[in-house]
């Protein structure tokens, strides 16, 4: 057993910062650092400089165009990346519908969508959730019923997150209605410029249109962008839910957001003379939650191991996702806790590209609570922890 | 012993219950949010006019009794509704340091007007580098002539930008945490020198960062004894402490109820989410948090309208408000968390009691710095 990196990957690491010292945009650096949120085309423009790099998905087969990397590699990678401040490519085409494509879709399938999700020239959203299918996702109602060549899909899909970007949706929808209901959804992929397809807004707690309905009202979709076979989607689904949760854990992630908090608690006055990382209790606080990252960091090294000797992703990973939703929302409690009456604040154009007026609070406290507002999602969306609790419960533990 | 509300509580809960009823759908809220001044000033002349702004004072400020339990009654109903009129940051607070520091005739003059709902009060007492310590006062109050010269900045004027006069603690004397040589002055908002950033906040008040650039302030706008204002600003932070603790008893148990009935119709996997166990241990324990929060929310309340000394008082108010934290945390994240997304949409009232909650746990010292005053004290 052995943990250290080997000198060829202290020298892989070297190449990596190197890199995203030299590439990653700085304007999208400043945008990050001053919690401006980013667009379309700053995430589009970053993607495409990593897939110039041939470092665009690190996790596809090396004949579709990812890296070869090994476990170690890519753990190095997404902690470079996480310190560098580089966003994740968006995850709905690169690590969400493409395995599923990689695994299950057909030749044709793989030419025709493979290369334009590595180039980031075609931004994908997920159509799964339904306002009446959410935990219990399989009994989503969205209908596709066969006219010849086509299907006839109607129905509405929820929480489609940056779904107003969207050229393509993937979706499950329910081929056979009279079916046991995970035996009769098929998986689709739907052409979002298709007439018959409404996209409408949700704003959420925090005033972020961030997520979409996506309302389906007669939509013809070939019946060539079915992947796999008819009323066998769910198990396509599985597989995809498996891989969002690996994707989930965010450690590195975790560990610059947590070294940020340390900064930002010696920096803050404690009212009485010293600073906050003196304060007994809040510095016991932070130690927990390095101590839970340090923990959730080597289950998922663990994990990844495993991977890379070839086992698929198992229900252990539902592990990563809630440990790992669970520390990120503690380190938002304790970046609210910081920020204290300068939480408060909503002032959201001091977020917005060329804001140059007077600064309301210290370096992101103004956004701490909204912040922790926004990731109560994350213990709710991938699969809620509830429901990876029940995974654990049936397929770990047997129960 | 007698926990029973009294027969003017239960005529001023019942008058806040039909206000509330008949005003305050979460639609009619919505839109006094969206106005430019953030409250609906026909809500506060009805206020007025049913007595609710004469709650806070005691009888011989011309009040209704100024007991803390009444209060407590009044709050729990706005904070059910989330009532966003500044009854706390100007009535309670700001009325709270006129009462306990003005003299008879700054009495006379400011108090009637208070409760006619003629006057607007805020109070500038928090700054940057005092987190929530009311004795960190860098803001200095220089005697020059006749007038006091007044420099600093203060963090989170709650009712800021609709006050007709701010009382800001200032420091006459002594060093930045010294509690000797706090004072407290009334400044007109239009007055020269005063740089306002207004804002709303999360939770959808209205609050305001001030910067006082040499603002001459008369020396007869002084409220009380010169460099000796702290005991009174931290009695009258105390109740409005009080207040917002039990407006998020209120608020708490909107959460409970709005997701113990939303687990009874929301159907998955066959059947109604609150058919499972494991949540229902889960709300189990949110009714658990609600009702020890409802009653250390009592102690603290029949604390103040006790006579006991004033530590012990601080020690009830402390007590409240860390239990109340604790409480906001785990039951506003509960509640989101069992409705799902739909818990985190604008849309849904439930994200905004949410909000409120949280940002209650926020103001006036967090759960973390009421524990430690606690045991401190």
């Amino acid at each position: 057993m052995n943990a250290a990196f080997t000198p060829a990957e202290l020298e892989f690491q070297e190449e990596v910062r190197a890199f995203l010292a030299a590439e990653f945009p700085s304007e999208i650096r400043h945008k990050i650092a001053r919690h401006v949120p980013l667009e379309k085309d700053d995430f589009v423009r970053w993607q495409k400089v990593l897939h110039r790099k041939g470092w665009a998905a690190p996790n596809w087969p090396v004949a579709f165009g990812g890296t070869g990397w090994t476990a170690a590699q890519k753990y190095i990678f997404a902690q470079e990346m996480a310190k560098a401040g580089a966003p994740e490519p968006v995850p709905f085409g690169m690590k969400m519908v493409a395995p599923v494509i990689i695994t299950y879709g057909n030749d044709e399938q793989k030419q025709r969508f493979l290369p334009d999700i590595l180039a980031s020239n075609v931004w994908w959203c997920q159509g799964y959730s339904e306002p009446n299918a959410g935990s219990d996702l399989a009994s989503l109602k969205t209908t596709a019923v066969r006219e010849g060549n086509h299907y006839v899909v109607n129905g509405t899909k929820t929480w489609n997150t940056l779904g107003q970007y969207a050229d393509w949706i993937f979706c499950l929808v329910r081929t056979d209605i009279t079916a046991r209901k995970q035996e009769g959804i098929s998986f689709l992929l739907i052409d979002m410029k298709s007439p018959g397809i409404k996209v409408s807004p949700i704003y959420l707690l925090d005033g972020t249109p961030e997520v979409n309905e996506v309302h389906f009202d007669n939509v013809r979709v070939p019946v060539e962008n079915r992947i796999g076979e008819e009323n066998q989607g769910w198990t396509y689904a599985k597989v995809l839910l498996t891989h969002e949760r690996t994707n989930i854990a965010g450690v590195p992630r975790s560990k610059v957001r947590l070294e940020e908090l340390k900064a930002g608690a010696a920096a803050a006055p404690d009212g009485q003379g010293g600073n906050l990382l003196q304060d007994p209790v809040f510095a016991h606080k932070i130690a927990e939650t390095e101590i839970q990252i340090l923990a959730l960091e080597y289950a998922e090294l663990r994990a990844l191991a495993a991977v890379s000797v070839g086992k698929a992703p198992g229900p252990e990973s539902s592990i990563l996702k809630i440990v790992g939703t669970e520390a990120a929302q503690r380190i938002d409690e304790l970046a609210m806790e910081l920020a204290a009456l300068q939480g408060l604040p909503f002032v959201p154009e001091q977020f917005e590209d060329g804001f140059d007026g007077e600064l309301i609070g210290a370096e992101g406290e103004a956004s701490a609570m909204l912040t922790y507002f926004n990731n109560r999602k994350q213990s709710i969306f991938g699969g809620s922890n509830e429901i990876q609790k029940n995974i654990i419960s049936k397929a770990v533990l047997g129960l | 012993m007698d926990f029973s509300f009294s027969d003017e509580q239960q005529m001023l809960q019942e008058s806040v219950q039909k206000f509330v009823h008949r005003h305050y759908a979460f639609d009619a809220r919505r839109a006094i949010l969206a106005s430019a001044a953030g409250y609906s000033a026909e809500h506060w002349a009805l206020f007025a006019e049913l007595g609710w702004l004469t709650v806070p004072f005691s009888e011989a400020d011309g009040g209704f009794g100024g007991l803390a339990t009444d209060l407590m009654v009044l709050m729990e109903e706005f904070g059910k509704a989330l009532v966003v009129e500044p009854f706390v940051a100007g009535v309670v607070l700001g009325g709270g340091l006129v009462s306990a520091l003005g003299s008879p005739a700054q009495k006379e003059h400011l108090l009637p007007e208070l409760m006619a709902g003629s006057l607007q009060l805020a109070c500038a007492l928090y700054e940057e580098q005092g987190r929530y310590n009311l004795a960190s006062v860098a803001t200095t109050a220089h005697v020059s002539g006749s007038h006091f010269l007044v420099n600093g900045t203060k963090v989170l004027v709650l009712n800021g930008p609709v006050a007709d006069a701010l009382l800001v603690s200032v420091r006459t004397a002594g060093s930045e945490r010294d509690v000797e040589g706090i004072s407290v002055v009334m400044i007109a908002s239009n007055t020269p020198g005063i740089v306002r950033r207004d804002y709303t906040t999360v939770d959808g008040h209205r609050a305001a960062q001030i910067r006082f650039d040499n603002v001459q302030v008369p020396v007869s706008a002084l409220l009380g004894q010169q460099g000796a204002a702290l005991p009174a600003l931290q009695q009258s932070v105390d109740r409005a402490t009080l207040c917002v603790c039990a407006e998020a008893v209120g608020a708490l148990d909107m959460l409970l109820h709005k997701t113990v009935e939303y687990s009874k119709t929301r159907q998955q996997f066959g059947a109604p989410i609150g058919s499972f166990q494991a949540l229902q241990h889960r709300m189990a324990d949110m009714f658990i948090e609600c009702e020890l929060a409802r009653s250390i929310v009592m102690m603290a309340a029949m604390t103040l309208d006790a006579d006991v000394p004033e530590a012990q008082k601080q020690r009830a108010v402390s007590a409240a408000k860390s239990r109340v934290g604790k409480a906001a945390r785990k039951v506003g994240q509960e509640a989101v968390q069992l409705h799902g997304g739909i818990g985190m949409t604008d849309e849904l009232d439930v994200s905004h009691y949410f909000k409120r909650v949280t940002a209650i746990d926020s103001m006036f010292g967090n759960a973390d710095f009421h524990t430690a005053r606690f045991a401190r004290l």
